[in-house]
């Protein structure tokens, strides 16, 4: 492939210690990052995608246990981490010098890549901004903080920012306590704070979830023209699938701590091979459907006590007796798209999707098709 | 439709007042909003929040005293607010004092004063306070003045007594008329008798499967609390009901012995579901039962939903903001916006023919799970500045086809008029 690869995770997993034992929150998840593209992470809660993404940033929780995998950045350009990488002694990447494993780097190096180089924005934008800080001071924070900006200069980039992410009138706004701000213009400060030192990464976890649906488009449109601008690569992490559709490249489907299918947006809507992923796309009714929804029966398991073999066999009512013995391997679809089910073995029988999930994509590729004439 | 009216909305309004003196502050919540909702159907409420969509069903199930607007179940009124009888109270008031004043020539000369000094004083800056006391004490000299006139000369200051009990006593029969008309509304408002009964008959879930259900009690307690205020006393038939009800919407008999915090998310959704249901509702308001849930389990209660309608009949009072799970539920849908209900149709009809643009920004705003629609998608934004509404030109609720409401001025009414036809004609050819 010739786009340049800016994130790679690779076997990672995530435990934490709680009072009922280990919960495992991931277990072994593997993915790239390029430069410039949307990957979207599509799970339900408890799946763990936002526990993924809280590693890449370096945000775990204390009672985190890194059980294994790496997280490597490339092009990092931070000299003393790549120091520090090389005193760690990882020797799997050392071909390219510019590559650090940010599940090895201390958070004293760690404090130099967030923000500058991976920066986040969060679902709750009440909760994450500082409710008795006034609005600009949370912006230019960042700026005199880590770039070493005077007050003034500071300022004047504040305010270029919350121009550019479209708060009307921001020398007032500048002065005011988030109190004073609406749900969407709250989420578009959070949304200047997390671009205020040029991050190349931005991870989005559910920026919309607590938005109305007009509220929501706005933001979507925000962020996907500051990532056009920026070239910025963004992992947007949510369970709307219409969401999905419209802000991603590729799609990676998470059940129970491990991806499930993954492809491009095209792949995972138009042709999905996961029984998971087409209950995902088929649970929720679009403007057009009439008939019963299928609904996935049961709840997400317990990973506390992960399920020997396919997770998603006990809900599944395709799984085969292998589903619930061993793990499926990823199969191979096309060079971009793989799905982790026994479905696609060579001695399984042949399942189809749901009949109303290839009714519903039938009738959106020929509104397309006809559209496009 | 032939189906008979089940629940009547009308002029529905709900303010509700915050703060004193200067702070004072009204927030119309709900402000004139009518509609019905016919035997069996499902009649979705969407709009953004903070539009009044759940204050609507609220007010409707008396968790708030409405402001104003009646509320009929069945043709029995069960609810409403009296500010409408206020108004007319404060309205007949001041009529009696204008017109009590022509038979006192005293007071008709002082008012005559303060109309004069308060007319001077409007046009007046605000900020000029020199200018205001002057007035002020030029107002304090005439009443003076007046009042020695008076005391002097009261012969032709005399009252025409017997004129003045005539008018008062005119108006004393309509104000009492008007405060029949709140004690009335009162009866029927108080959760007693007919009023009670009734309103067994209105049930509602809520949005937080969490916070709606008491973490203190077991879930047979919770769902047969109902029956119980119901003043049902046997125990057999009580424990009987609720396993048969827990049956119904998808949990195990055994269930009922557990407290709602060992239970996740859709299943607490159930037992809420199986409490509103105990009681044998015909109306059922559901406001957002689905938002607080995960993907996989809200299809789980949309299908359970839907099939409680289908089998027991249900009527159901659907709230919520997210329009195509709406569209897939109700049959008839109606579109609020900063307290007015701004469209109603049916809801095939409204994805057909949306009209008012508050309600095209909403279509146009949902995800599909579909990229190449939603690579395309073109998005409107809504300004209620756009109609440019002159004066003396108000939207009304208009019908514009069979069963399609919209609020629109008569400008506006033409011109979507004109929208359906030519959208007619297209799907034609």
């Amino acid at each position: 492939m010739e786009r340049e690869k800016i994130l790679s995770v690779q076997d990672l997993a995530i435990s934490f210690r709680t009072q009922q034992g280990i919960l495992k929150a991931v277990r072994g998840v593997s993915f790239d990052l390029y430069k410039g593209e949307t990957l979207a992470i599509v799970g339900e809660s408890g799946s763990g995608k936002s526990v993924t993404s809280r590693a890449i940033i370096g945000i775990l929780a204390g009672n985190s246990i890194h059980a294994g995998g790496s997280i490597y950045y490339y092009n990092s350009g931070v000299k003393s981490v790549k120091q520090a990488k090389m005193a760690d002694g990882d020797m799997s990447q050392s071909k390219n010098e510019d590559v650090i494993d940010l599940m090895q780097i201390d958070e004293e190096h760690f404090h130099r890549l967030r923000g500058t180089k991976i920066s986040m924005i969060f679902q709750d934008p009440m909760s994450s901004l500082n409710p008795i800080m006034k609005v600009g001071k949370q912006i230019s924070e960042a700026l005199y903080l880590k770039l070493g900006l005077s007050k003034e200069a500071a300022k004047a980039r504040s305010l270029k920012l919350m121009e550019e992410v479209g708060i009307p009138d921001p020398e007032k706004r500048y002065y005011q306590y988030p109190f004073q701000f609406s749900g969407g213009m709250r989420q578009r400060i959070v949304i200047a704070i997390a671009l205020a030192n040029d991050a190349e990464i931005l991870i989005c976890d559910e920026p919309t979830t607590a938005l109305d649906v007009t509220i929501q488009a706005q933001i979507l449109e925000l962020i996907n023209r500051i990532k056009e601008e920026r070239n910025l690569s963004v992992i947007f992490i949510t369970h709307d699938l219409g969401v999905v559709a419209n802000m991603s490249d590729r799609v990676a489907v998470i059940y129970a701590g491990k991806i499930v299918e993954y492809g491009t947006v095209d792949e995972i809507f138009y042709t999905p091979k996961h029984p998971y992923t087409w209950a995902l796309l088929s649970a929720m009714p679009d403007i057009d459907s009439k008939e019963k929804l299928f609904a996935i029966p049961g709840t997400p398991p317990d990973m506390h006590f992960p399920p020997v073999g396919d997770a998603f066999a006990p809900r599944n009512k395709y799984a085969l007796q292998i589903d619930f013995e061993e793990e499926p391997p990823f199969f191979k679809l096309s060079d971009t798209h793989y799905a982790a089910t026994w479905l696609l073995h060579e001695f399984a029988p042949k399942v189809e999707m749901p009949s109303s999930l290839s009714e519903r994509i039938n009738r959106n590729l020929k509104r397309f098709n006809r559209e496009a004439k | 439709m032939e189906n008979k009216k089940l629940l009547e909305v009308k002029h529905l309004k709900q303010h509700f007042k915050s703060g004193r003196g200067k702070n004072k502050m009204v927030v119309k919540a709900v402000d004139d909003v009518s509609f019905d909702i016919y035997d069996g159907e499902v009649f979705g409420l969407v709009g953004e929040s903070g539009c009044g969509k759940t204050t609507t069903g609220r007010s409707i199930i008396k968790l708030y005293d409405a402001t104003d607007g009646e509320v009929y179940f069945d043709g029995k009124r069960i609810g409403g607010g009296p500010q409408i009888f206020f108004d007319r109270i404060a309205e007949l008031k001041e009529e009696a004092r204008m017109a009590a004043l022509e038979f006192d020539p005293a007071k008709l000369a002082q008012e005559k004063i303060k109309n004069e000094a308060n007319a001077s004083l409007a046009k007046i800056d605000s900020s000029d306070k020199t200018k205001i006391a002057e007035v002020k004490k030029a107002k304090a000299e005439k009443l003076a003045a007046l009042k020695a006139e008076v005391k002097s000369n009261p012969e032709k200051f005399a009252k025409n007594t017997e004129e003045l009990a005539k008018v008062k006593a005119k108006y004393n029969e309509e104000i009492a008329e008007q405060k029949k008309q709140i004690h009335l509304l009162k009866t029927d408002n108080a959760l007693k008798g007919d009023t009670l009964r009734t309103m067994k008959n209105i049930q509602m879930i809520f949005q937080d499967p969490i916070s709606s259900l008491n973490p203190r009690m077991t879930v047979r307690e919770i769902i047969a609390e109902g029956l119980i205020i119901d003043g049902e006393k046997s125990k057999k038939l009580i424990d009987e009901k609720v396993f048969n009800i827990l049956k119904i919407v998808g949990l195990l008999p055994e269930h009922a012995f557990r407290y709602p915090h060992e239970f996740s998310g859709g299943q607490r959704q159930r037992i809420g579901i199986a409490r509103a249901l105990i009681v044998e509702p015909q109306l059922l308001i559901a406001d957002e039962p689905i938002s607080a849930l995960d993907v996989s389990i809200q299809a789980q209660v949309i299908n359970l939903l839907k099939n409680l309608q289908e089998e027991l009949g249900l009527t159901i009072l659907f709230i919520a903001h997210d329009l195509s799970v709406v569209k897939y539920f109700s049959d008839r849908i109606a579109v609020m916006y900063y307290g007015h209900i701004v469209e109603l149709a049916g809801s095939d009809q409204l994805f057909a023919h949306p009209l008012h643009p508050y309600t095209k920004s909403l279509l146009s705003a949902i995800p599909l799970p579909d990229p190449h629609y939603e690579k395309t998608r073109q998005r409107f934004a809504y300004d209620p500045r756009s109609h440019g509404y002159g004066p003396g030109e108000m939207p009304e609720f208009v019908e514009i086809e069979a069963g399609h409401f919209v609020l629109a001025s008569p400008k506006e009414v033409e011109q979507y008029k004109k929208d359906i036809l030519l959208k007619d004609n297209i799907v034609k050819s």
